[in-house]
């Protein structure tokens, strides 16, 4: 098993006429069970058009009656991100994965405002994907760094997640599921959120978690970590060194009123029993040490 | 995006926010012909910089006679103003708002941000004003009283007027306070704001009440419908080589240690500072360069970097995932022969076709020092820097 996504989830790619929506979707169809899952595209005006193999309609609720698709991968421009998130929840997609970078945080406000009561699920805005190794890859991660294992990823960095898997694999640790929450201040799935499911996932045996600075995300899934996990639980926080009132590349990363700073969020998972390293290089090792013991 | 107070009070005022009577000046002639022409008594000569504590820092004088504003004007106009905001280096101040002097009862708070927690909008308000909010969150947080705004309705009236009456607005002023907040969250939300805060606002002694700051950020994601908005941005606010760099579409943030970085990825880039300070050095810059880190990219990435006096070292760290290792080693190549290394440079690639990547560093024939993990390259990094 796994998380979210499995072999035998249904795609949709949002956006898939365009160059990136394309070029992703060509290496995500190449990779595992991609051929199978790969079932529709939208864009809109473009339906009929066939993109990679895949049929293009015009809207998601089309694509949902002719494909019975289930997962939406967006590659929307930031202008119109938003609107095409509300499609997919609309059209009654299960698990909806923004990969859009630069979405207005007002757009989101509202956004998720609709989706209060749906019981559609939000990765991302701004997020590398979501990957369930050698079954299905959806998003822009190197699909090869990846393999089937039991640990669970969750992340709200890109290349930061990237590193850990390839510490991972290379220590004989292959991976469950790996989640890319996303840079952005309102978006989807938080932290929180993704620890319930590795904890509820009989395939998980222990997840690495990535935080960086910014908002009180880490925090709050630290508390529920303390009372609730019963799988051990490897985090790092990137932004030990990042200078208040800076925005640090992500959006939401920016330590803003003295709050949000990496030392808060090491201290909180520390206190939850989360073994916390420093050293972004020792993810890894500290993992297969948890396994081990 | 941030703006200046008076640009800030003039978006407001298209709201109906009551602001002071006011000029922006450039010169100390045009302060005095401004407080002329505003009339009355007393005047407040501000600076105006991107950065609070103007008050402290001696950016805010207040005058009793146009003499008076001529020599605060003077003085302030071309200062370097050092705040808790600015750093130590301070900031040159070019521009001036000379207002009238109001006469102050109360000094009260407003705030809007997004809250993250709710994903909606938070009004918050104090009778704390005057004050960095931040302490009175801290020592006395039972004085901030906040509103988490449904987007769908916005501020209500009745929302509005129970916080103006909590922070202790007079009964009889409180429906005036009342629509002055609700023009504040709709200026707040019309203008795709990230943060508002008018600190303080007054009552005055005359039973009126007034924006007597106010400060304004924008969420650089939306610019992009707010055209009105372009031209309030200014650039000797902001640091150069920041500027430069987004040309480039390269995320630079200056810092003040002596190890430039070059990293693909926000997260992985914070993660490369961190591990230089674990390994006993101190980083020069925060440089993400995205997913793609074409040559011509890392060319200006390492011109910036090079610009800087402290630098002791480079260290290029890239996860090449989609971008493929010899690709990203090939543009590292001909930027280092470009621009002429003038420290150590050490390379640390990960990825699809590191193999292939790490033999045209090593043939290059440009001085690499080649490193695996993070740990080594930022090991690798602080001798290369200690030996410098």
């Amino acid at each position: 098993m796994s998380i979210l996504i499995n072999k035998d989830s249904r795609v949709v790619t949002q956006g898939i006429t365009g160059k990136t929506g394309m070029f992703h979707t060509h290496h995500s169809i190449e990779y595992a069970n991609g051929k199978n899952c790969y079932v529709a595209g939208v864009t809109p005006k473009k339906g009929g058009e066939v993109v990679e193999g895949v049929p293009v309609y015009d809207s998601v609720a089309e694509a949902r009656a002719a494909t019975n698709c289930n997962v939406s991968v967006i590659y929307v421009p930031p202008p119109f991100a938003a609107a095409a998130i509300d499609e997919a929840v609309d059209a009654g997609i299960e698990v909806v994965i923004c990969i859009t970078e630069g979405i207005p945080v007002k757009d989101m406000i509202l956004t998720r405002d609709r989706m209060r009561g749906s019981s559609s699920i939000l990765v991302g805005p701004n997020c590398p994907g979501v990957i369930t190794p050698e079954e299905i890859k959806i998003g822009i991660m190197p699909g090869y760094i990846h393999r089937k294992g039991r640990i669970g990823v969750v992340s709200r960095s890109g290349t930061l997640t990237y590193e850990v898997v390839d510490q991972l694999t290379k220590l004989g640790l292959g991976q469950s599921t790996c989640v890319g929450i996303g840079g952005d201040p309102v978006n989807g799935l938080k932290h929180l959120d993704v620890m319930k499911m590795f904890n509820d996932d009989p395939d998980t045996d222990g997840v690495v978690m990535c935080g960086e600075i910014g908002g009180t995300d880490e925090e709050a899934c630290a508390e529920w970590i303390a009372d609730n996990m019963t799988k051990p639980v490897v985090g790092f926080i990137a932004g030990v060194t990042a200078p208040p009132g800076k925005r640090m590349g992500h959006a939401g990363a920016i330590i803003a009123g003295g709050k949000g700073t990496a030392d808060e969020k090491i201290a909180a998972l520390e206190a939850a029993g989360v073994s916390v390293t420093r050293n972004p290089s020792d993810m890894g090792k500290l993992m297969l040490e948890a396994m081990q013991k | 995006m941030k703006i200046h107070e008076y640009q800030g009070k003039a978006i407001l005022a298209e709201y109906g926010v009551a602001i002071p009577r006011g000029k922006a000046c450039f010169s100390v002639d045009e302060a005095v012909a401004a407080a002329e022409e505003i009339g009355g008594e007393k005047w407040v000569v501000k600076a105006q910089i991107h950065a609070g504590g103007r008050g402290k820092g001696g950016g805010v004088k207040l005058a009793n006679s146009l003499d008076e504003v001529r020599a605060h004007a003077s003085e302030i106009l071309g200062m370097t103003l050092v705040t808790h905001q600015t750093g130590p280096e301070g900031k040159v101040v070019k521009r001036l708002l000379v207002e009238e002097g109001a006469p102050i009862q109360d000094e009260l708070y407003l705030g809007l941000v997004v809250d993250r927690t709710s994903q909606r909008v938070t009004v918050m308000a104090s009778s704390e004003g005057g004050t960095e909010i931040e302490t009175v969150a801290e020592e006395t947080p039972e004085l901030i009283h906040k509103v988490s705004v449904d987007p769908k309705t916005g501020l209500t009236t009745a929302e509005a007027e129970g916080l103006a009456g909590k922070i202790g607005i007079a009964a009889n002023l409180v429906p005036e306070a009342g629509k002055l907040i609700q023009a504040l969250y709709q200026a707040f939300w019309d203008k795709d704001a990230s943060l508002a805060e008018i600190n303080p606002l007054i009552v005055t002694s005359d039973g009126r009440v007034i924006a007597l700051d106010a400060k304004i950020n924008f969420d650089d994601s939306a610019m992009f419908r707010h055209p009105e908005l372009k031209d309030l941005r200014d650039l000797d606010e902001e640091d150069p080589d920041e500027i430069e760099a987004a040309k480039f579409g390269l995320n630079y943030i200056s810092l003040d240690g002596t190890i430039g970085c070059l990293v693909n990825g926000a997260g992985l880039a914070m993660a490369t500072m961190d591990i230089i300070k674990l390994y006993g050095a101190s980083p020069a810059n925060f440089l993400d360069v995205g997913g793609g880190a074409t040559t011509e990219q890392v060319t200006e990435a390492f011109k910036l970097m090079l610009k800087n006096r402290n630098l002791k070292a480079i260290l290029v760290n890239i996860f090449g995932g989609i971008m493929r290792c010899d690709v990203i080693a090939e543009g590292l190549v001909n930027a280092a022969r470009e621009v002429d290394l003038s420290v150590p440079l050490v390379v640390r690639l990960e990825g699809t076709n590191v193999e292939r990547g790490r033999q045209i560093l090593a043939d290059s024939g440009i001085s690499v020092i080649a490193a695996t993990t993070m740990a080594d390259a930022a090991e690798k990094v602080s001798a290369a820097a200690a030996g410098a």
